[in-house]
């Protein structure tokens, strides 16, 4: 941990060098998302990435974890979640062992206060996500799709992510000595708090134009040619155009790209479509759209 | 939208961008003092000279909703591209008045409306009882002034379902964290097992309102209907008519006056026409999949007149069906003597809804909300 603490920020100077970091890693930003996490860095605020599944979100907050050279914690949300799976919670066995052997090796009348504090120290604290990211600051949190949480939920990210400190009732407050790069996701199903919205930036991520999904393609797949990342990228956006339950993000156009370099295809027709589109549409309803409207149409350039 | 480079700068910078945030604010954006104040904090942080980082600086600190993007650029051309200022307007204060949606009050307003007096109420407990059971489309204005008053006694209570979360219960799991604590105040002993259970949370409902032209003598009343259910449960509310408007946000003002009136602001489509099928794909592509309707109750209020093709219309119906834990369908129709679901709209969505249910009238929508609470 005290090696953890000796880093520090490597912090840019500006969006482009910003920007210029995390093409290293392989994750190319637009103007937008480069100045973003620039301001987050910078004004210590939390990200709020909202957008389309599949546009990214998560891994502009693993690059920027790379690109900055930090560890990522990641807390991922779901229904149900609650401060014992996302700040800390305490370590019961061991407790209770604690105490058995306390009481074991008592030979006189047990002074109750000091057992209680002698339970409630750090080696019995169960640091989650929100409260690991305090204890290994600096590093980048990414608290993935914040919508899925209950709303209760988001009051237990307000003093993490405004204060950067978890107040733990029996043990005092954890504080970060430098504040963690914070990143929020969210996918849009139920609106996020005011309260949580005013603390943060807020980005709105939108897909990739035609000329980065091609350079994003070829910078994570370096063996695809350049000719078949247009014709899978120009498929993709022909795709988001038509009214799917479900428009592929660039998560599936790279899954697509992979499928069809895994069948050692060097160009995108319609029989090697045929054969691979079920790493682009994920619904039976979407797959058979597709299909009456024709591959052809879909490869058409 | 990327700005173009050729900007006139401002004399004082900050005056500049203060003022930029008060018109977005006049724009109706959510531009209050904090957000303000980090928009400075990252103007100061970014080179203010290149347009881009200024675009963006902004785009981040006074955005909070998609919504607001539009707006946002607008604003942003206008501001630091035209050199002319608009004039700095004053914040007007508007008193709420009662608004009049659609065509539920029939009488003409240019009819000097100061020297014409609330006719008084006289209404004994039998004339409620009436007016709870009248069509709400044939009410008189005194009539539905009663109304809204009866409306907003209802007291809606939202389904339940089983929480994540525990709560102590006699009959459950044990406890290990209270069982520690327990041990500790007995010196170490294992005295009690306190236990804990699920509790119950409430579950989402999702109002789904036509308002085209068909509905439009229930509007006025089903929006108000909306209001009371949104003040007391977690609920979502949409229109549905040529083209899908959430007015949940507008709906959470405890003034009804003042929430139907931002509600009809929004809505650009009032007594329009009816394309069901295609906002209903509209609400299942943006919101219902998402989450809005997954698991939740939902009540489409429409009286099933499709314009378009019915069987797009079940198509999204049957896909509703999938996400969401209950479907009721009201359907204001359904009350009156002699109804039976021939139209092309309803026949369709028929088989895909839980319950058919009537909503004419105040009792109707009090049997509605007893069927959302067991739901």
């Amino acid at each position: 941990m005290t090696a953890q603490q000796d880093r520090v920020w490597q912090l840019p100077e500006g969006p482009e060098q910003l920007a210029k970091a995390l093409e290293g890693t392989g994750y190319l930003p637009d103007d937008g998302i480069a100045t973003a996490a620039f301001l987050a860095l910078r004004m210590h605020r939390p990200l709020f990435c909202e957008g389309e599944p599949g546009t990214g979100k998560t891994a502009l907050a693993q690059a920027l974890a790379q690109a900055l050279d930090v560890p990522l914690v990641r807390l991922q949300c779901h229904e149900g979640i609650d401060a014992g799976q996302a700040l800390y919670d305490w370590d019961f066995p061991r407790q209770l062992l604690h105490l058995r052997t306390v009481e074991a090796a008592n030979t006189g009348d047990l002074d109750v206060e000091a057992v209680e504090a002698s339970l409630f120290t750090r080696r019995f604290l169960l640091a989650r996500p929100l409260l690991q990211a305090l204890e290994d600051a600096p590093c980048v949190l990414l608290v993935d799709e914040v919508d899925r949480a209950d709303d209760e939920f988001e009051a237990f990210l307000l003093e993490v992510l405004s204060e950067h400190a978890v107040t733990v009732p029996e043990f005092g407050e954890v504080r970060a000595t430098v504040p963690p790069l914070t990143v929020l996701t969210s996918n849009r199903t139920r609106e996020v708090h005011d309260a949580l919205k005013r603390r943060c930036l807020y980005h709105w991520v939108e897909h990739p134009d035609l000329a980065r999904e091609v350079a994003i393609l070829r910078r994570r797949l370096p063996e695809l040619t350049e000719v078949l990342a247009r014709q899978v990228a120009g498929a993709v956006r022909r795709l988001r155009e038509m009214e799917l339950l479900k428009p592929p993000g660039v998560a599936e156009s790279l899954d697509w790209a992979e499928a069809l370099l895994a069948l050692d295809r060097t160009v995108l027709d319609a029989e090697a479509a045929a054969r691979t589109l079920g790493a682009v549409l994920k619904y039976r309803e979407d797959a058979d759209r597709v299909g009456t409207a024709g591959l052809d149409s879909l490869l058409a350039s | 939208m990327t700005p173009s480079t050729d900007l006139t700068p401002t004399t004082d910078p900050l005056v500049g961008l203060v003022g930029f945030a008060r018109a977005l604010r006049e724009a109706g954006l959510p531009c209050d003092p904090h957000r303000v104040q980090a928009y400075l904090a990252a103007a100061g942080e970014v080179d203010v000279a290149s347009p881009v980082q200024l675009y963006w600086a902004g785009r981040v600190t006074l955005c909070a909703d998609p919504d607001d993007l539009p707006r946002y650029d607008t604003a942003f051309e206008a501001w630091f591209r035209d050199t002319r200022r608009p004039p700095a307007t004053s914040t007007q204060v508007t008193e709420p008045t009662p608004s009049r949606i659609a065509a539920l009050t029939p009488t003409p307003a240019g009819s000097g409306s100061d020297d014409e007096e609330t006719p008084e109420l006289h209404v004994a407990a039998s004339d409620t009882e009436v007016l709870r059971q009248r069509d709400l489309s044939e009410l008189s204005d005194a009539e539905r002034e009663h109304l809204r008053s009866l409306l907003a006694l209802l007291h809606p209570v939202a389904p339940k379902r089983r929480a994540l979360r525990q709560a102590p219960n006699r009959r459950g799991d044990p406890d290990p964290r209270a069982t520690l604590r327990r041990m500790l105040r007995a010196g170490g002993e294992p005295v009690a097992l306190p236990r804990r259970r699920a509790g119950t949370r409430a579950r989402k409902v999702v109002l789904l309102v036509d308002v085209s032209g068909s509905m439009a003598p229930y509007a006025d009343a089903l929006l108000r209907f909306a209001h009371v259910v949104t003040r007391r449960m977690p609920a979502e509310v949409f229109t549905l008519g040529t083209r899908l408007t959430r007015i949940t946000r507008a709906l959470r003002q405890r003034d009804p006056e003042r929430a139907l009136s931002a509600a009809s602001r929004a809505v650009p489509d009032y007594s329009g026409g009816t394309r069901l099928g295609e906002t209903l794909r509209v609400f299942l592509d943006r919101w219902g999949q998402r989450g809005a309707a997954r698991r939740a109750v939902v009540v489409v209020f429409s009286d099933g007149w499709e314009r378009g093709d019915a069987a797009a219309l079940a198509e999204q119906m049957a896909r509703l069906r999938r996400l969401a834990h209950k479907v009721l369908w009201v359907n204001p129709h359904a009350g009156r003597a002699g109804y039976a679901p021939v139209q092309g709209g309803i026949v369709a969505v028929l088989p895909h809804v839980d319950r058919l249910l009537a909503g004419h009238s105040l009792a109707t929508l009090e049997r509605l909300l007893e069927e959302v609470r067991s739901a």
